[in-house]
């Protein structure tokens, strides 16, 4: 596979999530390097429709052939869609993990939380010393 | 921590590397599912350097070994293989091993990594004082080559003809001018063998297997295909603590002789648990201890190895249930953190169509 760049139109997390504003939604991924780390990806678990989310909250969990990993909301808010698609093919999550295989959108979100954030050049500083 | 002969290969070509029985070993090269795919389909080469091995020799060897494993070894012939446990006098698993027949008072013995220095200490209390037992483990390079493409690989490595080795039955062969042995056995469920080299040629012939078409495969793929074919992992399944006798491996436990812990292991009223396959509905996986209960509610038993089954694409498990409960068919529930996943008790292996104790001619047209 070859090495994916971290896309500068978004910030990202010190958890390896991504999140990018995009028409009055948050939306949400995992990074490149954090999809790498974890393996073939099996399963997702994907937070209801609907449910309110605090900044650094667990809402989802992924799961691969050797580990189960939590997924935290980026931002605070609701959670307005899902991407169901990745119910039955998961590894879309290693495929695509900036592109068709965001995990959640959030509505309502503070935006404020956005500001704590890394953008792409720092969060790849911080994915090389977190190896 | 112990390196094999192949670390550098490994590390040259980017493996994920992590600590398995006191070794360093690969745990991925491109990934799980890829190369679990690769050795079901093609051929994989797995480093297995990091196992033990043992001699053991004398004309009392025959007799001394009967009364150390579970498995028959006097009416074993030259050249044939038998997988079984060795056993403490109240019945628990030390180890699973094979014991390969030589000759008529030489005998080769492999045994698991994290476990090679006391199963050594144990055989030397255990067998007569002329018999003599030696660990060749470190001078022992091992490569599993394993897959339908194997028997055309290994066929253009090894001087002498690999048509006729059945399952379970080793032989020696020559490899760049020196003898080594090969024996048609694994732990992946497709035909396949297992090579024991020294030290450079290890390492040629792990270059050679991959020259001709096998791709590496690290201990994460080497567990769900062990997995997928109900194959036990000892720390896992086995361990010192639970009676032998209930893994259900009958095959491996001898009824007509005594050995350590023969009366244990085969009393009826030790067996209060059975191994057995659990599939679960979903994709969610099932780890190793999860708790095990019965659709009343009722805890039933325990995981003890869990995965995603790439050829299933489910999740599966193995674990031990109470007998009362253990009927092939029932459905149950397993408790994998907060989550409820709902299972039923299945016969192994999961996966149907391996081709292990197919003959070789099959797959060298």
């Amino acid at each position: 596979m070859a090495i994916v760049p971290t896309p500068a139109d978004r910030k990202y997390t010190t958890t390896h999530e991504w999140v990018k504003v995009d028409a009055g939604l948050a939306i949400v991924g995992i990074s490149y390097h954090a999809q790498k780390a974890l393996g073939d990806i099996t399963f997702i678990e994907l937070p209801a429709i609907g449910k309110k989310v605090g900044k650094g909250e667990s809402c989802s969990v992924i799961e691969s052939v050797k580990a189960a990993s939590d997924i935290y909301a980026p931002v605070s808010g609701d959670i307005a869609e899902t991407n169901t698609l990745l119910d039955a093919k998961p590894e879309e999550i290693n495929k695509d993990p900036y592109g068709s295989a965001w995990l959640f959108k959030i509505t309502n979100f503070n935006g404020a939380d956005l500001a704590g954030l890394m953008d792409g050049a720092a969060y790849d500083a911080f994915a090389e010393s977190d190896k | 921590m112990k390196k094999t002969f192949l670390y550098p290969s490994h590390v040259s070509r980017g493996a994920t590397m992590a600590p398995f029985g006191g070794f360093d070993m690969p745990i991925q090269y491109e990934g799980i599912i890829a190369e679990h795919f690769h050795t079901r389909e093609s051929a994989t080469v797995f480093d297995t350097c990091h196992m033990g091995e043992f001699i053991i020799k004398g004309p009392k060897a025959a007799a001394d070994l009967d009364g150390i494993v579970s498995c028959p070894v006097a009416s074993m012939q030259i050249g044939q293989c038998r997988y079984g446990f060795i056993c403490n006098e109240e019945g628990g698993v030390l180890d699973d091993q094979i014991v390969y027949r030589m000759g008529s008072g030489e005998f080769f013995m492999v045994v698991n990594a994290g476990t090679q220095d006391a199963d050594f200490d144990w055989v030397k209390n255990h067998i007569s004082p002329a018999t003599l037992l030696s660990n060749v483990s470190q001078e022992t390079g091992k490569i599993d080559l394993q897959g339908p493409s194997s028997p055309r690989i290994i066929g253009k490595l090894l001087a002498d003809p690999i048509s006729g080795l059945k399952y379970y039955r080793w032989m020696y062969n020559v490899y760049k001018g020196k003898r080594i042995i090969v024996s048609r056995t694994g732990y992946t469920g497709e035909i396949g063998f297992e090579i024991y080299l020294d030290e450079r040629q290890t390492v040629q012939f792990w270059d050679d297997c991959l020259a001709l078409g096998a791709k590496p495969a690290g201990l994460g793929a080497r567990d769900t295909l062990r997995l997928e074919m109900g194959f036990p992992l000892y720390g896992h399944e086995l361990d010192e603590n639970r009676n032998a006798a209930q893994s259900g491996f009958s095959r491996a436990i001898s009824s007509d002789k005594t050995f350590i812990g023969s009366s244990a292991v085969l009393d009826p009223a030790n067996t209060q648990e059975l191994l057995r396959g659990i599939t679960l509905d979903g994709r969610r996986t099932a780890r190793s201890g999860d708790r095990i209960y019965a659709e009343s509610g009722e805890p039933i038993g325990v995981v003890t190895s869990g995965s995603f089954s790439p050829c299933l694409e489910r999740a599966i498990a193995m674990g031990y249930v109470a007998v009362p409960h253990s009927v092939v068919g029932r459905r149950v529930v397993v408790a994998a953190g907060k989550n409820q996943l709902p299972a039923t008790l299945t016969t192994m292996p999961f996966y149907q169509w391996a081709t292990a104790r197919r003959a070789i001619s099959e797959f060298l047209t």
